[in-house]
């Protein structure tokens, strides 16, 4: 069984703006991006167990231009704020990338 | 560079900005780099741009492009003309906001939130210690026409420096923008970048070449489409002042093993013309501690070990400070090692075999901030397990004090956009002859 990271170029979380956060699967092939787009594998019910939010305010966009898959969720602290972890929002993908593909 | 520039382009463009890197440097006017860091990059476009008798122009100026940052770099491009003996006419567009413009605005309801906006009140727009609305095209078009050569501007959409000159041209807003959007960040949209660059783009009216200069680099469709995913919810849209870029249907074709070319964009004009805000207030001031824990006792048990230790501070600071201090300041735990990077998003708590502490305390002043925090640092370090008998010290600290000052922390307090009259109304631009 393959890892996610194994079928990507690219596994990234960032801001998007200091509002937002916003992760991107950027896969190395087509035939990997479909099947895993296909397979619903990253759905907003999954991401949101994951990472503790509700599935409401998860946004899942497939994006075939790239073979990417992107999901954006709020920010649980403002960009910076008093107790935010991580300003530019770029470690926030770990939960990602062994992700365990069938 | 110079390859870029025996392409003979019509203009060179820069975004000097971001909010990436957090609400300090809006709220203080700090820059994100040194003066010597912008001197050298404006050097290399001011004497570019005067060679080949092209505008130059630079958006979002010293990070936030604030008053204050506008200022600063238009200082800089003094400097660099004085030491290279240039000329030019320069235009400073101005996105520092008036409190009271946006007041008037709040009150005629011209403003309204984007997703997760904090509330917005007169008290917010009064607290805040910058405000600055994000410029669209028109103002750049509007110093062109008036013959600026080199256009230093405030806060600004990253694509509209790019696209200004395009659309003054009549060239089809479509390909523009999206052509913008790829650009902004230089050499981001090649294969693999391991290192900052500049980066080069053909607009036609139905298609867009781009082209790193850099032998180095290659782009291919994949990267380049990739590049519509960067720091944006969607990579289907793309909001701007005057419209929305649409590129569902975008096509991305390989020209050569390190061009591409991109073609089918659309463009929407909007309705109404809006305008982003940012705005960033004081939220405190902040003294912090580093320390680290090792001891397997101490580890096993670490979870009720720390909420112990929170609560001792706490309490020894309402027996130092009375019990009027609580509400006033806010004290925060990051546990290295278990969840300092996530927080509450966090899905694996397990920890090893030792974990890093930062104490941090955020009050209404440095003092302040600094006392309560020698309080929880003498508190913290002998802080017991039942199963070490005697006077322990739980804690590594690795420096003397303890406690760091962090210095002021702002927050960024709007994510709204405005209405205006007229798309310049916004941005005063100042002439000046260097």
């Amino acid at each position: 069984m393959a890892k996610l990271w194994e079928l990507t170029k690219l596994i990234r979380s960032k801001n998007s703006g200091p509002f937002e956060l916003t992760f991107d699967v950027i896969f190395k092939d087509r035939e990997s991006y479909i099947k895993v787009r296909d397979a619903k594998l990253i759905n907003a019910e999954w991401f949101a167990r994951t990472y503790h939010l509700t599935p409401e305010v998860v946004s899942i966009i497939d994006y075939d231009a790239a073979n990417a898959i992107k999901i954006t969720i709020p920010r649980p602290t403002i960009s910076g704020d008093i107790n935010d972890t991580d300003v530019y929002g770029g470690q926030q993908h770990g939960p990602l990338v062994d992700v365990e593909v069938p | 560079m110079k390859r870029a520039m025996a392409r003979e382009p019509h203009f060179i463009g820069a975004d000097s900005g971001s909010t990436d890197p957090g609400p300090h440097y809006l709220g203080s006017g700090d820059t994100l780099f040194s003066d010597s860091a912008y001197k050298r990059d404006l050097r290399l476009m001011l004497l570019a741009g005067r060679a080949a008798k092209v505008p130059v122009i630079v958006g979002s100026a010293c990070t936030s492009g604030s008053d204050p940052q506008l200022e600063r770099l238009v200082g800089i491009a003094r400097e660099i003309a004085r030491e290279e003996k240039l000329n030019f006419r320069l235009a400073a567009i101005h996105s520092e906001q008036e409190k009271t413009y946006l007041k008037d605005k709040l009150r005629e309801r011209r403003i309204t939130p984007l997703a997760n906006a904090p509330e917005l009140n007169e008290d917010v727009i009064d607290r805040s210690a910058h405000i600055v609305g994000m410029a669209g095209i028109e103002p750049f078009v509007e110093a062109l026409e008036n013959g600026a050569e080199v256009i230093i501007a405030g806060r600004s959409s990253d694509t509209s420096i790019f696209s200004a000159m395009p659309v003054m041209h009549g060239i089809n807003p479509a390909t523009v923008w999206h052509a913008a959007k790829i650009l902004e960040c230089g050499a981001a949209c090649v294969v693999q970048r391991t290192y900052p660059d500049c980066n080069f783009a053909i607009v036609r009216d139905d298609h867009f070449i781009v082209e790193p200069p850099n032998p180095d680099y290659r782009c291919d469709p994949d990267s380049v489409a990739s590049h519509n995913l960067y720091e944006n919810s969607t990579p289907y849209e793309l909001v701007e002042p005057s419209g929305v870029l649409n590129t569902y249907s975008a096509k991305y074709e390989a020209l050569s093993d390190r061009a591409v070319k991109v073609s089918g964009s659309t463009f929407e004009p909007s309705a109404r013309y809006t305008i982003k805000l940012e705005g960033a207030e004081l939220a405190g001031y902040q003294t912090i501690i580093i320390g680290s824990v090792r001891d397997p006792i101490i580890l096993r048990q670490f979870d009720s070990w720390l909420s112990g230790l929170v609560k001792a501070a706490k309490d020894r600071i309402a027996a130092v400070f009375g019990r009027e201090m609580e509400g006033k300041y806010d004290f925060n735990v990051r546990v290295f090692g278990k969840n300092a990077t996530m927080g509450p998003l966090e899905p694996e708590t397990a920890i090893g075999h030792e974990v890093g502490l930062l104490f941090q305390v955020t009050a209404e002043t440095q003092a302040l901030a600094t006392s309560l925090m020698k309080s929880v640092g003498h508190i913290a370090v002998h802080y017991p397990v039942p199963e070490w008998t005697g006077l322990i010290t739980s804690i590594a600290y690795p420096y003397s004090p303890a406690e760091i000052p962090r210095g002021p922390s702002y927050r960024f307090n709007m994510n709204h956009v405005v209405e205006p009259e007229t798309p310049l109304e916004m941005f005063r631009i100042d002439y000046q002859r260097v």
